[in-house]
């Protein structure tokens, strides 16, 4: 499945600048890894060390939150669109 | 690196930081990536209900609107500020943990309901600290 990822300002950096990168991938979980296998200084801004998504960034398939949906296991379909989405926290 | 605030942008965020006091506040800044100059900023809701005199959190759905308030304005996102009631403008490890590449965290210490002092910081590509940067206002 030919996949579209929306790259948020933050990380274009680490994937050529780019605004969107197109993927393919059966699931969402499948597209991230094909975009961390093209760009893979992405990695370590998008997952922990024990592989998971870290908590403030957030993946939309289209306009639901994969966290409400099967997570990465989520299947996609051709022409999907997902959009890599920060949420931003902090203190001291 | 230096953060180049126009006058009434850092006002604002001055403003919004000491009206929130004793809460942590924070909002978005939006300006011009190819200089880091801020010309406007958006103030986002504290969504932390659990220690908001210590913590910030701004979920998916509420960045999602901001982000396309700056688009609308024909600005780009150059980063975000927050402030640290009753403590330094120093970056925490919860702030490091949490932050984002390439973008500018200025930070202000708000002693007393007043802004005490700004600092301005930016994570390192192993993110393993952040390193401060210049702050530089312009006078409009």
């Amino acid at each position: 499945m030919a996949v579209t990822i929306h790259i948020p300002t933050a990380l274009r950096s680490y994937a050529g600048d780019n605004a969107s990168v197109d993927v393919d991938g059966a699931t969402v979980g499948d597209a991230l890894s094909a975009l961390t296998t093209q760009y893979p200084t992405l990695s370590k801004h998008l997952r922990t060390g024990d592989g998971k998504l870290r908590s403030f960034v957030n993946v939309y398939l289209g306009d639901e939150d994969i966290r409400y949906l099967d997570q990465e296991a989520t299947a996609v379909s051709d022409g999907a669109t997902l959009s890599i989405v920060p949420s931003i926290a902090g203190g001291w | 690196m230096t953060l180049r605030f126009h006058r009434a942008a850092y006002d604002a965020a001055a403003a919004h930081c000491e009206e929130g006091y004793p809460h942590e506040v924070t909002g978005l800044l939006a300006g011009d990536r190819s200089d880091w100059s801020v010309s406007a900023v958006i103030p986002l809701v504290n969504e932390n209900t659990d220690n908001p005199a210590r913590r910030y959190t701004v979920t998916a759905p509420a960045m999602m609107r901001a982000q396309r308030k700056i688009t609308e304005l024909g600005l780009e996102e150059v980063g975000y500020y927050h402030s640290h009631p009753k403590h330094p403008a120093q970056y925490s490890d919860e702030d490091r943990d949490k932050a984002w590449p390439n973008m500018a965290y200025p930070i202000f210490s708000v002693l007393e309901g007043a802004v005490a002092n700004v600092r301005s910081w930016r994570l390192r590509d192993d993110r393993s600290a952040m390193d401060e940067e210049d702050i530089e206002l312009i006078e409009d």
